[in-house]
């Protein structure tokens, strides 16, 4: 539609491209957004985090540059005249700028990205932390003896918590890792790259926290039904106290007599769970000895509060499905709220 | 048969390059794996493997680059060009010496890139 130039109301000047913008920008945001928190590479809270967060911005930075270009020439070949430009040119556009300047681009970075990686995995100098990951869940033990290798598996003994591994910040973790059953992958996006976790082989990771924080783990290769809700937090702590979560979770549990501890071994579930102090010594679930200091339930799923141990006993599978711990909801609700309370009070 | 300076090409000279690319990439894997993958000792120094790397690498590119050699230099003996599409002999055999060329560069600069690991990683951590 033609405007009249007599016309002394003129439209008014389109908005479209501020509108455009802004819905843009709405778009972006959930994107935006997710790029920080506990669970992000953006966070950039670790030492190797950190160093592979620079080498994304340079090459994202960099592939702008080079689409940008690419566009515009492709832009310009389809408007140009072949007439114009003589075929000499082309070719040589092809061979500078098809061949030789992405051989030499890819094996500057290639040697910049190579070049970085045995700093990664230099030696530590702070504490050796075996992390084992399990269906569906992780199990830690402080302070272990150990190496990496192959035909073997991790180190026993160490002082075992699970779910949840205390860092010290500034100094460099050894976290050996392996698996009894399948492989997983051991990730803390916030601190560093990810490892695999493979059934008779041992491998490590470093992780050196520069920031306190609470970070989010997850298990980055699948491994069955509640592979999505394998989760573990990462607390990064000064060393002072770091030393001092490792020996309280040394201590036998807070409570080891009454109600709770009889509910809990006179129904079986010592028959997988350890609670250090009582009798309760099985193997086969995460220790549960200081349950109650922990931050979440159920491998990084549920808030640490009474309710949702009850939710967790009364319908593990419900609540975690794929989970390999059976439901109690044949229980008297009775018991599942003694054993409940009574593992809310082992902090 | 008479004695010619120039080989005919065919779909054998054309994967000749990629081959020995194929062929160095196995063999480094192999010579790192047996060196590496029992995962122990990760800090000790590997020198021994990183040479023979090194050794099996300038083979390989002394290998292509005999044929990346050869396919210019024909290439350019029948006339160099880029097109093709005439139904002889002869374009025929510039199109396979021009594809040798462009196989036989990215080859050369593939084992280049496969090597290079072992430039810049000392053990096996």
């Amino acid at each position: 539609m033609l405007h009249d130039p007599t016309d002394p109301h003129p439209p008014p000047e389109p908005t479209r491209s501020r509108a455009g913008a802004a819905k843009a920008v709405a778009a972006a945001l959930p994107v935006l957004a997710s790029c920080s928190g506990p669970q992000s590479t953006f966070t950039a809270a670790g030492s190797e985090s950190e160093s592979i967060l620079h080498l994304f911005y340079v090459m994202l930075a960099g592939a702008s540059v080079i689409w940008l270009f690419v566009i515009g020439l492709s832009l310009y070949a389809v408007r140009s005249t072949p007439a114009r430009d003589s075929a000499r040119i082309g070719v040589r556009l092809i061979v500078w700028g098809g061949c030789v300047f992405p051989t030499v681009v890819l094996a500057l970075l290639l040697y910049w990205g190579l070049e970085k990686m045995p700093g990664y995995r230099r030696p530590a100098d702070g504490p050796r932390i075996a992390v084992s990951g399990e269906r569906f869940w992780w199990r830690v033990a402080y302070d272990v003896e150990g190496e990496p290798g192959i035909v073997k598996s991790l180190p026993t003994g160490g002082v075992e918590s699970a779910n949840e591994i205390w860092i010290p910040v500034g100094r460099r973790t050894e976290i050996l890792l392996g698996s009894p059953d399948v492989i997983h992958s051991f990730w803390v996006p916030a601190l560093a790259g990810k490892t695999d976790m493979i059934p008779g082989r041992v491998n490590r990771i470093v992780l050196e926290p520069l920031v306190a924080g609470v970070y989010n783990g997850v298990c980055a290769e699948f491994c069955g039904d509640a592979h999505a809700q394998m989760g573990l937090r990462v607390v990064a702590v000064p060393e002072a106290e770091y030393a001092a979560h490792v020996a309280a979770m040394a201590e036998p549990a807070a409570v080891v007599s009454g109600r709770g501890v009889d509910a809990f071994l006179g129904n079986g579930c010592a028959a997988c769970h350890t609670v250090r102090g009582t009798p309760a010594a099985g193997s086969v679930g995460p220790d549960l000895t200081h349950v109650a200091s922990r931050l979440t339930l159920g491998a990084g799923l549920l808030e640490n509060n009474r309710e949702n141990l009850t939710a967790f006993i009364r319908a593990t599978d419900h609540v975690k499905p794929g989970v390999q711990m059976p439901a109690f909801g044949m229980l008297p609700d009775d018991d599942i709220a003694v054993i409940a309370n009574w593992l809310g009070e082992l902090r | 048969m008479a004695f010619s300076r120039h080989t005919e090409d065919n779909l054998w000279t054309l994967i000749a390059a990629p081959t020995v690319w194929a062929f160095h990439f196995l063999l480094s894997y192999v010579v790192a794996a047996v060196e590496c993958a029992p995962n122990s000792d990760i800090f000790e120094p590997i020198g021994g493997t990183r040479l023979l790397v090194a050794g099996i690498t300038v083979i390989a590119l002394v290998a292509i680059g005999f044929v990346l050699w050869r396919s210019i230099r024909e290439w350019r003996y029948h006339g160099g060009g880029y097109r093709h599409n005439e139904d002889t002999d002869l374009d025929r055999e510039r199109f396979l010496e021009f594809s040798t060329v462009l196989l036989a560069a990215l080859s050369f600069v593939g084992v280049i890139f496969v090597a290079m690991p072992a430039l810049t990683i000392w053990d096996c951590r």
